[in-house]
Protein backbone atom coordinates (compact mmCIF):
# COMPACT_ATOMS: atom_id res chain seq x y z
CA UNK A 1 0.00 0.00 0.00
CA UNK A 2 2.75 2.61 1.06
CA UNK A 3 4.77 1.55 -2.27
CA UNK A 4 1.76 2.37 -4.36
CA UNK A 5 0.74 5.92 -2.44
CA UNK A 6 4.41 7.19 -3.76
CA UNK A 7 3.56 6.69 -7.45
CA UNK A 8 0.92 9.10 -6.33
CA UNK A 9 2.84 11.67 -5.25
CA UNK A 10 4.19 14.34 -7.65
CA UNK A 11 7.34 13.42 -9.85
CA UNK A 12 8.82 17.29 -10.21
CA UNK A 13 6.47 19.21 -7.84
CA UNK A 14 4.40 22.27 -9.74
CA UNK A 15 2.78 24.22 -7.77
CA UNK A 16 1.00 26.05 -10.71
CA UNK A 17 -0.67 22.65 -11.58
CA UNK A 18 -1.47 21.77 -8.01
CA UNK A 19 -3.05 25.56 -7.86
CA UNK A 20 -4.31 25.64 -11.01
CA UNK A 21 -6.41 22.14 -10.62
CA UNK A 22 -7.74 23.00 -7.06
CA UNK A 23 -8.51 26.03 -8.24
CA UNK A 24 -11.03 24.43 -10.86
CA UNK A 25 -11.98 21.81 -8.64
CA UNK A 26 -13.35 24.45 -5.91
CA UNK A 27 -15.00 27.21 -8.42
CA UNK A 28 -16.80 24.11 -10.49
CA UNK A 29 -18.18 22.74 -7.17
CA UNK A 30 -19.12 26.54 -5.70
CA UNK A 31 -21.50 26.94 -9.34
CA UNK A 32 -22.56 23.18 -8.94
CA UNK A 33 -23.64 24.38 -5.37
CA UNK A 34 -25.22 27.88 -6.68
CA UNK A 35 -27.13 26.03 -9.52
CA UNK A 36 -28.65 23.37 -6.83
CA UNK A 37 -29.79 26.64 -4.86
CA UNK A 38 -31.35 28.05 -7.57
CA UNK A 39 -33.13 24.91 -8.35
CA UNK A 40 -31.40 23.32 -11.42
CA UNK A 41 -29.84 19.96 -11.33
CA UNK A 42 -26.72 19.95 -13.23
CA UNK A 43 -26.74 15.55 -14.54
CA UNK A 44 -24.25 13.44 -13.19
CA UNK A 45 -22.65 12.55 -15.98
CA UNK A 46 -21.61 15.79 -15.93
CA UNK A 47 -20.10 16.05 -12.36
CA UNK A 48 -18.13 12.99 -13.54
CA UNK A 49 -16.87 14.46 -17.14
CA UNK A 50 -15.33 17.44 -14.88
CA UNK A 51 -13.56 15.81 -11.97
CA UNK A 52 -12.61 13.12 -14.28
CA UNK A 53 -11.00 15.38 -16.45
CA UNK A 54 -9.70 17.23 -13.82
CA UNK A 55 -8.04 14.08 -12.12
CA UNK A 56 -6.37 12.36 -15.19
CA UNK A 57 -5.02 16.23 -16.33
CA UNK A 58 -3.20 15.88 -12.75
CA UNK A 59 -2.33 12.31 -13.12
CA UNK A 60 -0.18 12.54 -16.21
CA UNK A 61 1.63 15.91 -14.82
CA UNK A 62 2.36 14.92 -11.67
CA UNK A 63 2.21 11.59 -10.62
CA UNK A 64 4.71 8.58 -11.60
CA UNK A 65 2.98 8.84 -15.24
CA UNK A 66 5.31 11.96 -15.59
CA UNK A 67 8.33 9.95 -14.65
CA UNK A 68 7.44 6.77 -17.38
CA UNK A 69 6.49 9.80 -19.90
CA UNK A 70 9.93 11.16 -20.02
CA UNK A 71 11.50 7.91 -20.36
CA UNK A 72 8.94 6.17 -22.61
CA UNK A 73 7.83 7.73 -26.27
CA UNK A 74 4.85 5.91 -25.90
CA UNK A 75 3.73 7.21 -22.54
CA UNK A 76 4.59 10.47 -23.70
CA UNK A 77 2.54 10.31 -26.19
CA UNK A 78 -0.06 9.55 -23.91
CA UNK A 79 0.58 12.27 -21.84
CA UNK A 80 -0.61 14.31 -24.65
CA UNK A 81 -3.08 12.66 -25.70
CA UNK A 82 -4.48 13.42 -22.68
CA UNK A 83 -3.65 17.10 -22.18
CA UNK A 84 -4.41 18.18 -25.59
CA UNK A 85 -7.69 15.54 -26.65
CA UNK A 86 -9.27 13.79 -23.75
CA UNK A 87 -9.07 16.07 -20.46
CA UNK A 88 -10.26 19.39 -22.21
CA UNK A 89 -13.13 17.06 -24.12
CA UNK A 90 -13.71 15.94 -20.37
CA UNK A 91 -14.07 19.62 -18.90
CA UNK A 92 -15.30 21.25 -21.49
CA UNK A 93 -18.46 18.41 -21.51
CA UNK A 94 -18.33 18.64 -18.02
CA UNK A 95 -18.70 22.56 -18.01
CA UNK A 96 -21.39 23.22 -19.81
CA UNK A 97 -24.13 25.77 -18.48
CA UNK A 98 -22.11 28.22 -17.45
CA UNK A 99 -21.24 26.05 -14.23
CA UNK A 100 -18.03 27.64 -14.29
CA UNK A 101 -19.22 31.13 -14.33
CA UNK A 102 -21.15 30.40 -11.91
CA UNK A 103 -18.86 29.12 -9.50
CA UNK A 104 -16.72 32.09 -9.81
CA UNK A 105 -17.09 34.71 -6.98
CA UNK A 106 -19.53 37.95 -7.37
CA UNK A 107 -17.03 39.35 -5.44
CA UNK A 108 -14.33 38.83 -8.15
CA UNK A 109 -16.89 39.57 -10.86
CA UNK A 110 -17.61 42.80 -9.85
CA UNK A 111 -13.36 43.39 -9.61
CA UNK A 112 -12.86 42.62 -13.00
CA UNK A 113 -15.85 45.27 -14.72
CA UNK A 114 -13.68 48.23 -14.31
CA UNK A 115 -10.82 46.48 -16.41
CA UNK A 116 -13.15 45.14 -18.92
CA UNK A 117 -11.88 48.32 -21.37
CA UNK A 118 -8.04 47.46 -20.23
CA UNK A 119 -8.77 44.03 -20.99
CA UNK A 120 -10.41 44.51 -24.67
CA UNK A 121 -6.89 43.53 -26.32
CA UNK A 122 -7.49 40.12 -24.34
CA UNK A 123 -9.90 39.55 -26.12
CA UNK A 124 -8.87 40.68 -29.92
CA UNK A 125 -6.13 37.85 -29.30
CA UNK A 126 -8.23 35.32 -28.04
CA UNK A 127 -10.53 35.83 -30.65
CA UNK A 128 -7.26 36.00 -33.20
CA UNK A 129 -6.41 32.78 -31.61
CA UNK A 130 -10.13 31.16 -32.28
CA UNK A 131 -10.42 31.99 -35.85
CA UNK A 132 -10.99 28.63 -37.79
CA UNK A 133 -8.10 28.26 -39.73
CA UNK A 134 -6.24 30.10 -36.83
CA UNK A 135 -7.18 27.23 -34.35
CA UNK A 136 -6.70 24.59 -36.65
CA UNK A 137 -3.28 25.10 -37.47
CA UNK A 138 -2.00 25.69 -33.92
CA UNK A 139 -3.88 22.62 -32.92
CA UNK A 140 -1.73 20.44 -35.29
CA UNK A 141 1.15 22.94 -35.71
CA UNK A 142 2.16 22.47 -31.73
CA UNK A 143 1.82 18.78 -32.26
CA UNK A 144 4.06 18.71 -35.19
CA UNK A 145 6.10 21.26 -33.62
CA UNK A 146 6.84 19.19 -30.35
CA UNK A 147 7.73 16.13 -32.13
CA UNK A 148 10.47 17.96 -34.78
CA UNK A 149 13.41 15.69 -33.45
CA UNK A 150 15.55 18.83 -32.31
CA UNK A 151 12.71 20.21 -30.94
CA UNK A 152 11.83 16.74 -29.20
CA UNK A 153 15.31 16.50 -27.64
CA UNK A 154 15.87 19.81 -26.18
CA UNK A 155 11.95 19.48 -24.94
CA UNK A 156 13.21 16.47 -22.45
CA UNK A 157 16.47 17.48 -21.26
CA UNK A 158 15.49 21.28 -20.57
CA UNK A 159 13.01 21.28 -17.24
CA UNK A 160 11.70 24.52 -18.50
CA UNK A 161 11.17 23.60 -22.11
CA UNK A 162 9.06 20.55 -21.05
CA UNK A 163 7.06 22.36 -18.70
CA UNK A 164 6.66 24.72 -21.79
CA UNK A 165 5.70 22.07 -24.06
CA UNK A 166 3.14 20.30 -21.30
CA UNK A 167 1.34 23.57 -20.84
CA UNK A 168 0.86 24.81 -24.78
CA UNK A 169 -0.76 21.54 -25.36
CA UNK A 170 -3.22 21.71 -22.36
CA UNK A 171 -4.05 24.79 -23.04
CA UNK A 172 -4.28 25.01 -26.72
CA UNK A 173 -6.23 21.55 -26.26
CA UNK A 174 -8.89 23.37 -23.98
CA UNK A 175 -9.26 26.47 -26.57
CA UNK A 176 -9.75 23.97 -29.91
CA UNK A 177 -12.18 21.96 -28.09
CA UNK A 178 -13.81 24.50 -26.33
CA UNK A 179 -14.43 26.16 -29.60
CA UNK A 180 -15.83 22.50 -31.41
CA UNK A 181 -18.10 21.43 -28.27
CA UNK A 182 -20.18 24.63 -27.14
CA UNK A 183 -23.22 24.69 -28.74
CA UNK A 184 -23.84 27.99 -30.82
CA UNK A 185 -25.84 29.89 -28.31
CA UNK A 186 -23.71 29.99 -25.90
CA UNK A 187 -21.72 31.57 -27.79
CA UNK A 188 -23.13 34.32 -28.75
CA UNK A 189 -22.35 36.74 -31.86
CA UNK A 190 -19.98 35.63 -33.97
CA UNK A 191 -19.12 32.03 -32.75
CA UNK A 192 -18.06 29.63 -35.53
CA UNK A 193 -20.33 27.84 -37.94
CA UNK A 194 -20.92 24.00 -37.58
CA UNK A 195 -19.51 23.62 -40.93
CA UNK A 196 -16.35 24.88 -40.38
CA UNK A 197 -16.38 22.97 -37.01
CA UNK A 198 -16.63 19.82 -39.59
CA UNK A 199 -13.90 21.48 -41.75
CA UNK A 200 -11.70 21.77 -38.67
CA UNK A 201 -12.66 18.56 -37.17
CA UNK A 202 -11.12 16.85 -40.89
CA UNK A 203 -8.49 18.94 -41.29
CA UNK A 204 -6.98 17.92 -37.88
CA UNK A 205 -7.75 14.04 -38.48
CA UNK A 206 -6.39 14.27 -41.43
CA UNK A 207 -2.59 15.62 -39.97
CA UNK A 208 -2.55 13.57 -36.87
CA UNK A 209 -3.30 10.28 -39.29
CA UNK A 210 -0.48 11.42 -41.13
CA UNK A 211 1.92 12.20 -38.67
CA UNK A 212 1.49 8.97 -36.99
CA UNK A 213 1.22 7.11 -39.58
CA UNK A 214 4.92 8.09 -40.48
CA UNK A 215 6.07 7.71 -36.93
CA UNK A 216 4.86 4.56 -36.86
CA UNK A 217 6.05 3.38 -40.08
CA UNK A 218 9.35 4.69 -39.99
CA UNK A 219 12.08 2.03 -40.05
CA UNK A 220 14.66 4.39 -37.75
CA UNK A 221 14.81 5.79 -34.19
CA UNK A 222 13.51 9.74 -34.21
CA UNK A 223 13.94 10.45 -31.43
CA UNK A 224 17.19 8.99 -29.89
CA UNK A 225 16.53 11.04 -26.24
CA UNK A 226 15.59 8.10 -24.99
CA UNK A 227 18.06 6.31 -25.03
CA UNK A 228 19.90 8.83 -23.95
CA UNK A 229 18.59 9.28 -20.78
CA UNK A 230 17.16 5.56 -20.43
CA UNK A 231 14.02 3.93 -20.73
CA UNK A 232 12.14 3.66 -17.11
CA UNK A 233 10.89 -0.19 -18.59
CA UNK A 234 12.81 -2.87 -20.57
CA UNK A 235 10.98 -2.05 -24.22
CA UNK A 236 13.34 -2.07 -27.59
CA UNK A 237 13.15 1.57 -28.93
CA UNK A 238 11.86 0.67 -32.32
CA UNK A 239 9.14 -0.74 -30.55
CA UNK A 240 8.65 2.25 -28.29
CA UNK A 241 8.56 4.28 -31.48
CA UNK A 242 5.90 2.46 -33.01
CA UNK A 243 3.49 2.15 -29.93
CA UNK A 244 4.15 5.68 -29.96
CA UNK A 245 3.03 6.25 -33.36
CA UNK A 246 -0.13 4.77 -32.91
CA UNK A 247 -0.98 6.12 -30.30
CA UNK A 248 -0.87 9.77 -31.83
CA UNK A 249 -2.63 7.94 -34.96
CA UNK A 250 -5.79 6.49 -33.89
CA UNK A 251 -6.98 7.94 -30.86
CA UNK A 252 -6.94 11.47 -32.06
CA UNK A 253 -8.29 10.24 -35.15
CA UNK A 254 -11.02 8.90 -32.86
CA UNK A 255 -11.38 12.21 -30.87
CA UNK A 256 -12.06 13.62 -34.33
CA UNK A 257 -14.65 11.29 -35.36
CA UNK A 258 -16.23 12.41 -31.30
CA UNK A 259 -16.36 16.17 -32.15
CA UNK A 260 -17.80 15.30 -35.82
CA UNK A 261 -20.60 13.24 -33.66
CA UNK A 262 -21.45 16.23 -30.80
CA UNK A 263 -21.06 19.16 -33.80
CA UNK A 264 -23.73 16.67 -35.88
CA UNK A 265 -26.08 16.29 -32.57
CA UNK A 266 -25.88 20.39 -32.21
CA UNK A 267 -26.66 20.71 -35.53
CA UNK A 268 -29.41 18.21 -35.65
CA UNK A 269 -30.87 20.11 -31.91
CA UNK A 270 -30.85 23.47 -33.41
CA UNK A 271 -32.90 22.47 -36.24
CA UNK A 272 -35.45 20.68 -34.31
CA UNK A 273 -35.37 24.29 -32.30
CA UNK A 274 -35.70 26.16 -35.11
CA UNK A 275 -38.62 24.19 -36.40
CA UNK A 276 -40.61 24.03 -33.53
CA UNK A 277 -40.11 28.02 -32.43
CA UNK A 278 -41.71 28.90 -36.38
CA UNK A 279 -44.45 26.04 -36.17
CA UNK A 280 -48.19 27.39 -34.99
CA UNK A 281 -48.92 26.34 -31.45
CA UNK A 282 -50.84 23.03 -32.96
CA UNK A 283 -47.87 21.93 -34.98
CA UNK A 284 -46.17 22.22 -32.40
CA UNK A 285 -48.27 20.29 -30.01
CA UNK A 286 -48.44 17.80 -32.82
CA UNK A 287 -44.73 17.61 -33.11
CA UNK A 288 -44.08 16.93 -29.40
CA UNK A 289 -47.04 14.09 -29.65
CA UNK A 290 -44.74 12.45 -32.10
CA UNK A 291 -41.62 12.58 -30.65
CA UNK A 292 -42.69 11.25 -27.37
CA UNK B 1 -6.78 42.25 -37.82
CA UNK B 2 -3.56 42.14 -39.78
CA UNK B 3 -1.30 44.32 -37.68
CA UNK B 4 -2.14 41.99 -35.12
CA UNK B 5 -1.01 39.12 -37.43
CA UNK B 6 2.13 41.14 -38.22
CA UNK B 7 3.25 41.27 -34.65
CA UNK B 8 2.31 37.93 -33.89
CA UNK B 9 4.55 36.71 -36.75
CA UNK B 10 7.38 38.73 -35.63
CA UNK B 11 7.16 37.85 -32.38
CA UNK B 12 7.14 34.11 -33.47
CA UNK B 13 10.55 34.58 -35.56
CA UNK B 14 12.30 36.51 -32.68
CA UNK B 15 11.71 33.56 -30.41
CA UNK B 16 13.03 31.29 -32.79
CA UNK B 17 16.23 33.39 -33.16
CA UNK B 18 16.45 33.37 -29.92
CA UNK B 19 16.67 29.90 -29.74
CA UNK B 20 20.29 29.63 -31.87
CA UNK B 21 23.54 29.98 -30.92
CA UNK B 22 26.43 32.00 -32.70
CA UNK B 23 29.46 30.03 -31.29
CA UNK B 24 30.75 27.48 -34.32
CA UNK B 25 29.23 23.97 -33.63
CA UNK B 26 30.71 21.33 -31.67
CA UNK B 27 30.88 18.04 -32.80
CA UNK B 28 29.11 16.74 -29.89
CA UNK B 29 25.21 17.59 -29.44
CA UNK B 30 25.10 21.40 -27.48
CA UNK B 31 23.38 21.34 -24.34
CA UNK B 32 24.26 24.59 -23.27
CA UNK B 33 21.57 25.99 -21.67
CA UNK B 34 19.24 23.37 -21.38
CA UNK B 35 20.33 21.73 -18.21
CA UNK B 36 21.13 22.64 -14.59
CA UNK B 37 24.95 23.19 -13.38
CA UNK B 38 26.70 20.72 -11.97
CA UNK B 39 25.78 19.79 -8.37
CA UNK B 40 25.66 16.25 -6.12
CA UNK B 41 27.14 15.05 -2.58
CA UNK B 42 28.86 12.14 -3.16
CA UNK B 43 31.83 10.01 -1.82
CA UNK B 44 34.86 9.14 -4.27
CA UNK B 45 36.46 6.07 -4.78
CA UNK B 46 39.11 6.80 -1.80
CA UNK B 47 36.06 7.51 0.51
CA UNK B 48 36.08 11.31 1.22
CA UNK B 49 33.19 13.43 0.54
CA UNK B 50 33.33 15.16 -2.56
CA UNK B 51 30.79 17.89 -3.70
CA UNK B 52 30.58 19.60 -7.36
CA UNK B 53 32.46 22.80 -5.97
CA UNK B 54 35.77 19.99 -5.78
CA UNK B 55 36.03 19.75 -9.61
CA UNK B 56 35.61 23.60 -10.38
CA UNK B 57 38.28 24.64 -12.58
CA UNK B 58 38.25 21.20 -14.14
CA UNK B 59 36.01 19.99 -17.49
CA UNK B 60 33.89 17.17 -16.11
CA UNK B 61 32.25 14.34 -17.83
CA UNK B 62 29.45 13.15 -15.69
CA UNK B 63 28.37 9.37 -16.59
CA UNK B 64 26.54 6.79 -15.10
CA UNK B 65 27.30 3.16 -15.27
CA UNK B 66 28.35 0.44 -12.63
CA UNK B 67 31.53 -2.29 -12.30
CA UNK B 68 29.48 -5.62 -13.59
CA UNK B 69 28.09 -3.78 -16.48
CA UNK B 70 29.12 -6.06 -19.45
CA UNK B 71 29.54 -3.87 -22.67
CA UNK B 72 28.14 -0.34 -22.65
CA UNK B 73 30.11 1.13 -19.26
CA UNK B 74 33.72 -0.39 -20.38
CA UNK B 75 33.15 0.78 -24.11
CA UNK B 76 32.27 4.10 -23.04
CA UNK B 77 35.03 4.58 -20.63
CA UNK B 78 37.46 2.59 -23.08
CA UNK B 79 36.42 5.73 -25.56
CA UNK B 80 36.66 8.51 -23.12
CA UNK B 81 39.62 7.14 -21.68
CA UNK B 82 41.10 7.46 -25.67
CA UNK B 83 39.77 11.11 -26.06
CA UNK B 84 41.44 12.11 -22.96
CA UNK B 85 44.74 10.77 -23.99
CA UNK B 86 44.57 12.55 -27.32
CA UNK B 87 44.62 15.82 -25.12
CA UNK B 88 48.27 15.50 -24.05
CA UNK B 89 48.80 18.17 -21.25
CA UNK B 90 45.49 19.45 -21.46
CA UNK B 91 43.95 16.01 -20.34
CA UNK B 92 44.77 17.26 -16.62
CA UNK B 93 42.27 19.86 -16.92
CA UNK B 94 39.81 16.93 -17.57
CA UNK B 95 38.27 14.67 -14.61
CA UNK B 96 35.62 11.72 -15.56
CA UNK B 97 33.10 10.89 -13.01
CA UNK B 98 31.97 7.41 -13.16
CA UNK B 99 28.97 7.52 -10.85
CA UNK B 100 27.92 4.00 -9.81
CA UNK B 101 24.20 2.96 -10.36
CA UNK B 102 24.48 -0.21 -8.40
CA UNK B 103 26.22 1.30 -4.76
CA UNK B 104 25.08 -1.78 -3.52
CA UNK B 105 27.56 -3.82 -5.36
CA UNK B 106 29.97 -1.15 -5.87
CA UNK B 107 31.60 -0.58 -2.71
CA UNK B 108 34.53 2.73 -2.69
CA UNK B 109 37.06 -0.40 -2.65
CA UNK B 110 35.47 -2.41 -5.96
CA UNK B 111 35.25 1.55 -7.87
CA UNK B 112 38.74 2.12 -7.04
CA UNK B 113 40.15 -0.94 -8.37
CA UNK B 114 37.42 -0.41 -11.60
CA UNK B 115 38.12 3.46 -12.75
CA UNK B 116 42.04 3.33 -11.70
CA UNK B 117 42.10 0.87 -14.99
CA UNK B 118 40.93 3.76 -16.99
CA UNK B 119 43.63 6.62 -16.08
CA UNK B 120 44.35 9.08 -13.26
CA UNK B 121 41.63 11.24 -14.62
CA UNK B 122 39.19 8.86 -14.01
CA UNK B 123 36.82 9.18 -10.34
CA UNK B 124 34.22 7.00 -9.13
CA UNK B 125 31.50 8.42 -7.16
CA UNK B 126 28.86 6.73 -4.44
CA UNK B 127 25.86 8.32 -3.09
CA UNK B 128 23.20 6.71 -1.02
CA UNK B 129 20.42 5.79 -2.70
CA UNK B 130 19.03 9.82 -1.88
CA UNK B 131 21.62 11.13 -3.15
CA UNK B 132 22.10 9.05 -6.39
CA UNK B 133 18.16 9.32 -7.29
CA UNK B 134 18.16 12.96 -7.11
CA UNK B 135 21.44 13.40 -9.30
CA UNK B 136 19.79 11.28 -11.85
CA UNK B 137 16.91 13.24 -11.77
CA UNK B 138 18.39 16.53 -12.00
CA UNK B 139 20.02 15.16 -15.37
CA UNK B 140 16.57 13.46 -16.73
CA UNK B 141 18.34 10.00 -16.29
CA UNK B 142 16.59 7.08 -15.76
CA UNK B 143 18.00 3.22 -14.13
CA UNK B 144 16.66 0.13 -13.19
CA UNK B 145 18.13 -2.78 -11.65
CA UNK B 146 17.09 -5.80 -13.30
CA UNK B 147 15.47 -8.70 -11.76
CA UNK B 148 18.03 -10.99 -10.13
CA UNK B 149 18.95 -14.22 -12.14
CA UNK B 150 19.61 -17.89 -10.06
CA UNK B 151 23.36 -16.78 -9.32
CA UNK B 152 22.15 -13.65 -7.45
CA UNK B 153 23.14 -11.37 -9.79
CA UNK B 154 21.81 -8.99 -11.58
CA UNK B 155 21.93 -6.17 -14.38
CA UNK B 156 21.32 -2.63 -14.47
CA UNK B 157 20.27 -0.86 -17.18
CA UNK B 158 21.17 3.01 -17.05
CA UNK B 159 21.14 5.66 -19.28
CA UNK B 160 24.53 5.95 -22.29
CA UNK B 161 24.77 9.34 -22.15
CA UNK B 162 28.33 11.41 -20.86
CA UNK B 163 26.96 14.65 -20.01
CA UNK B 164 30.27 17.47 -20.58
CA UNK B 165 30.80 20.47 -18.17
CA UNK B 166 32.93 23.59 -18.88
CA UNK B 167 35.36 24.61 -15.97
CA UNK B 168 32.60 26.73 -14.37
CA UNK B 169 30.15 23.87 -14.08
CA UNK B 170 27.74 24.81 -16.64
CA UNK B 171 26.13 22.10 -19.04
CA UNK B 172 27.27 21.77 -22.36
CA UNK B 173 27.95 19.25 -24.55
CA UNK B 174 26.46 15.62 -24.08
CA UNK B 175 28.46 12.49 -25.77
CA UNK B 176 26.17 9.88 -27.23
CA UNK B 177 27.10 6.34 -28.35
CA UNK B 178 28.04 6.87 -31.48
CA UNK B 179 30.35 9.74 -31.03
CA UNK B 180 34.06 8.93 -31.76
CA UNK B 181 37.24 9.85 -29.35
CA UNK B 182 38.09 11.63 -31.84
CA UNK B 183 35.61 14.23 -32.03
CA UNK B 184 35.22 13.79 -28.23
CA UNK B 185 38.70 14.90 -28.17
CA UNK B 186 38.26 18.16 -30.18
CA UNK B 187 35.24 19.24 -28.30
CA UNK B 188 37.19 18.92 -24.98
CA UNK B 189 40.11 21.06 -25.81
CA UNK B 190 37.69 23.59 -27.12
CA UNK B 191 36.23 23.60 -23.53
CA UNK B 192 39.70 23.44 -21.68
CA UNK B 193 40.78 26.24 -23.37
CA UNK B 194 37.83 28.09 -22.44
CA UNK B 195 37.52 30.05 -25.54
CA UNK B 196 33.72 30.43 -25.44
CA UNK B 197 32.14 31.56 -22.58
CA UNK B 198 28.93 29.64 -22.82
CA UNK B 199 25.04 30.62 -22.91
CA UNK B 200 23.45 31.57 -19.54
CA UNK B 201 22.01 28.34 -17.33
CA UNK B 202 18.74 28.07 -16.41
Amino acid sequence: METLAIYALPWEFSPTVFVVCSFAAVIYWRGLQRLRRSGKRVRLWQCVCFYFGLLLGYAVLQTYIDYLAQHMFWVHRLQHLVLHHLAPVLLIAGAQGQILTQGVPDRWRRWAEPAKSQLRWAGYAFRLVQHPVLASLLFVGLIYFWLIPEVHFTAMLDARRYRLMNWSMAVDGLLFWWLILTPRRAHGSGSVGYGSRILMLCFVAALQIFIGAYITFHKEILFDVYAICGRAWAISPLVDQQLGGLITWIPPAMMSGIGLLVVLHFIMHDSRERRLSSADPQEMAFAATDES
Amino acid sequence: MRGLLASCALALSGFLTACSTHTAPFNLANIGGLMPDLAFQMSDENGRNVAAHNYRGKVVLLYFGYTSCPDACPTTLVALSQAVSQLDSAGKRVRVLFVTVDPKRDTTAVLKRYVSAFGPQFTGLHGDDTSLSRLARRYRVAYRLEPPNADGSYAVDHSNAVFIFDSQGRARLLARAGDTPKSIATDLSRLVSNAEPGPLTP
